[in-house]
């Protein structure tokens, strides 16, 4: 049984005033699908620039409107530029998706656990993305492929509603044409001239070439398609501490609080959003709670 | 025939069958080769054959017209595709159309099912394989219904 | 900071010589804030005088009930707590996080120059100083710790009560929490009514307390006073009519998540959030951000919440606890069970503010009674069954 997941919480982020809202500038507004986009953000003030981990998310604020915790979907290795990638689906967000290039956007964070990427060195890492999960798992992919000889195999198994749902495309395009990475992409249902796989993102994983023996798998998604990932990760015979998921609840604070994400007795802001599923798979049991 | 038999004692949907019972679907079994494009199997045609893919990739589809056709889902190497030759009246649901130079091993239902009837510990055997993929394509398609990734969903 | 009760500073303080209590804390410059009679409950509202305190009242309480009556004894601590509880003060229901206004380049964040105010808390419960101890934690002790309640925190004085008369629907004793403080204010007092005398015991918890009681005429407590001070506090033990097991308590509730009795108290509770208005330990927030007419000015702002709204846990697509059974449990089983796990401490005082101000008169206690049976009842029909 996974012990809890204890944080360490980087000095900047602690003192003085965790709720301090720093202010950054769009450079580049990318238009992914028809819901969704990406920002990239350059810190207004070049010392406020943070490093973060991957899986981590910042707080964003839109002026006047509102703040959402957004994942962040960069690359850690890259100080200059902020990367997010999100859907546009309330208030805030709908408000984001109108900024425009030099716009100024609030940022607070990062905040929240981040992907074991120190614990995978010498393991096969399997990554299962679902819908937009693929956003915070993309940093994850930048620093394996960063780092490529410290790992083995290195599978990404994604699955979208339709062709017209994934999320960078052109990234995607590269790593299906590089050796040192195995990509496989499904869709839910199939439209146009789509002739790549069609199915859901699970029935990709029984002949994923990953050693289960010595895989960590990585998993991000709808909380439905976690479950049965894990499923099918089990089935393979990838152990229970041997997969991570990264869980979604209502943030108005991002400090553990203003009480919003509580799960059991988990504030996903701190004590998640990532975690070992050997140690939370209890509460994907537990309906509400 | 003996290539043949070394290529299904290594299909991963036979995997753990005796080497006995290997042998008779070898008596059912011949290689085929589709091109791009060709069909495996139409709705509606008499079913009496299901295929073990060795490589390629083929789509289940249906034509809806005013949709054209939609695919429903895709099968690649190391899978099997058609089980409507094990039940009455062994016809096809769907159609399956091979998108890319697909490589398989046919056998011929009404073969394995006379094989069937005769060898039941034969027929028990694929029953249970057959019935472990059947429910996984269940699941996968419960949880297409269920369109998680839809406007409402969390992601 | 308080620290613990220094037996050494014991001193007696007639009642007409509380005035100079007052008249110390505002010469240096404390807002004090007190009990007093508003819209027929005690609530704490600033005070300037013994004559604001509500002398001769009261409350009687149970479920769902609360009711000021007069009261022949003249005390001017007689009542206990109300609808208010000391978060009003140290975590406001409306507190501004920052302005900012509207840039060339954007926008910019205003530097809070506020000066902090000093408040002086008159009429703290034991219940309440464990409530503010339990919220020290939460916004102080923690990986993320919040500037606003630490100032507020750092420039308040605590001058407790002890409490002499229980409350209807307290249950301290249970929680471990009163009715006696014991560490946590600056000074405490035990009010005493005895034939014809009317005083205080005054006792002090840290050097600004020591420096606040030597303002004030007083003579050293003799044992007579004290011996009053524990008989009145026995007293107020012995009243006490409700009680909490809490004897496994988190493991209890854990354990029954799914008991079909949180449909029954589902079927009763309104989700109306009035609880958690009143619980002292509850600390549930949202932020809200507002902008002015024009635009050019905008503004953080965070406000009370409660995990009873449907907003609570909503994520893109609904929310996570759409039954008024889930929201109930999520409160109760917080409150008892996750809060050991949180913050090292169960998040329940004993002080019975939910069980007075609940329209449907739910008692935590008898919930959690009837959740324990339950466990008993199973087993006694599993052996009856063998």
């Amino acid at each position: 049984m996974a012990r809890k997941q204890s944080i360490s919480v980087p000095d900047h982020v602690r003192q003085p005033d965790p709720m301090a809202t720093g202010v950054y500038i769009i450079k580049r507004v990318i238009k992914d699908t028809h819901d969704t986009f990406t920002l990239e953000l350059a810190a207004k003030k070049p010392s406020a620039r943070k490093t973060f981990l991957p899986g981590q998310f910042n707080m964003l604020y839109v002026y006047g409107v509102g703040e959402v915790p957004i994942s962040i979907s960069g690359s850690p290795g890259d100080l200059d530029m902020l990367v997010h990638t999100t859907r546009a689906v309330g208030t805030v967000t709908k408000a984001m998706r109108k900024l425009k290039v030099g716009d100024a956007i609030g940022v607070r964070g990062p905040y929240g656990t981040s992907w074991p990427v120190d614990r995978v060195k010498g393991f096969d890492v399997v990554i299962v993305a679902g819908g937009i999960g693929l956003a915070p798992l993309r940093p994850v992919i930048y620093y394996l492929l960063d780092n490529r000889d410290k790992f083995g195999k290195i599978v990404l198994l994604y699955g979208t509603r339709t062709p017209d749902d994934i999320l960078y495309k052109n990234e995607l395009k590269k790593w299906r044409g590089r050796f040192d990475i195995e990509t496989h992409i499904t869709v839910d249902r199939a439209v146009g001239a789509w002739q790549g796989n069609v199915g859901v993102v699970t029935t990709l994983i029984g002949k994923a070439p990953f050693d289960p023996m010595n895989a960590i798998a990585m998993v991000c998604g709808p909380e439905i398609m976690m479950r049965f990932t894990a499923l099918a990760l089990q089935k393979r015979g990838v152990s229970d501490d041997r997969i991570y998921v990264s869980m979604e609840r209502n943030m108005k604070c991002g400090i553990g609080l203003c009480g919003h994400c509580q799960m059991g007795s988990e504030f996903v802001c701190k004590d998640g959003p990532v975690y070992n599923y050997d140690y939370i798979k209890n509460i994907f049991l537990k309906r509400e709670i | 025939m003996e290539t043949l038999e070394r290529v299904l004692k290594e299909h991963p949907f036979l995997k753990g069958l005796e080497p006995r019972l290997i042998t008779i679907l070898v008596g059912c079994a011949s290689n085929v080769v589709f091109q791009p494009g060709e069909f495996l199997f139409r709705e509606g045609g008499e079913a009496n054959s299901f295929y073990f893919i060795r490589s390629g990739k083929v789509m289940i589809e249906t034509f809806i017209p005013e949709k054209g056709p939609v695919a429903i889902q895709s099968r690649e190497s190391g899978e099997v595709t058609g089980w409507s030759w094990l039940v009455p009246p062994y016809r096809w649901h769907f159609d399956a159309r091979a998108v890319e130079l697909t490589r398989a091993i046919a056998l011929d239902g009404k073969c394995l099912r006379g094989k069937f009837d005769n060898d039941h510990d034969l027929g028990y055997e694929m029953m249970k394989k057959f019935t472990a993929v059947i429910a996984d394509r269940l699941d996968a398609t419960r949880i297409q219904l269920m369109d998680i990734y839809g406007p409402q969903a969390k992601h | 900071m308080p620290a613990k009760k220094d037996k050494t500073n014991q001193a007696v303080i007639r009642l007409n010589d509380l005035s100079k209590l007052f008249d110390s804390l505002i010469q240096n410059d404390y807002e004090i804030l007190g009990p007093t009679v508003s819209d027929q409950a005690i609530i704490y509202d600033k005070v300037s005088s013994p004559y604001d305190l509500p002398k001769g009242i009261i409350d009687r309480q149970d479920n769902g009930q609360y009711r000021l009556v007069k009261d022949e004894s003249q005390a001017l601590f007689g009542f206990v707590v109300g609808p208010h509880s000391w978060k009003k003060y140290l975590y406001p229901s409306i507190q501004e996080i920052w302005r900012a206004k509207k840039t060339k380049t954007g926008f910019g964040i205003i530097e809070n120059s506020d000066k902090p105010i000093k408040r002086a808390f008159l009429g703290v419960r034991p219940c309440e100083l464990a409530a503010i101890a339990i919220y020290d934690k939460i916004f102080m002790e923690g990986p993320y710790a919040d500037p606003m309640y630490k100032q507020r925190r750092e420039n308040s004085l605590i001058i407790a009560v002890n409490c002499t008369r229980a409350g209807g629907t307290c249950f301290c004793v249970s929680m471990n929490t009163g009715p006696e403080a014991i560490s946590g204010f600056d000074l405490v007092l035990t009010e005493i009514i005895e034939k014809d005398e009317h005083y205080f015991i005054f006792e002090t918890g840290s050097e600004t307390g020591t420096q606040i009681l030597s303002k004030i005429p007083h003579k050293e407590a003799q044992e007579n006073n004290l011996k009053a001070k524990d008989k009145a506090i026995e007293r107020a033990k012995s009243q006490i009519g409700r009680t909490l097991d809490t004897n496994g308590l988190d493991e209890l509730l854990k354990r029954n998540f799914d008991n079909p009795h949180w449909q029954t108290v589902a079927g009763r509770c309104l989700t109306c959030g009035n609880c958690t208005m009143v619980c002292p330990t509850c600390f549930c927030t949202t932020i809200e951000d507002s902008t002015d007419l024009t635009g050019s000015l905008a503004i953080r702002s965070r406000k009370w919440d409660s995990c009873f709204t449907m907003d609570f846990s909503y994520i893109a697509g609904g929310s996570i606890r759409a039954t008024a059974m889930s929201r109930y449990r999520q409160w109760m089983s917080h409150k008892l069970a996750n809060w050991q796990d949180q913050f090292g401490t169960s998040g329940c005082v004993g002080c019975g503010r939910c069980i007075t101000w609940c329209p449907a008169g739910i008692d935590i206690t008898e919930e959690v009674r009837i959740i324990r049976e339950s466990e008993n009842i199973e087993n006694t029909s599993i052996k009856a069954r063998m």
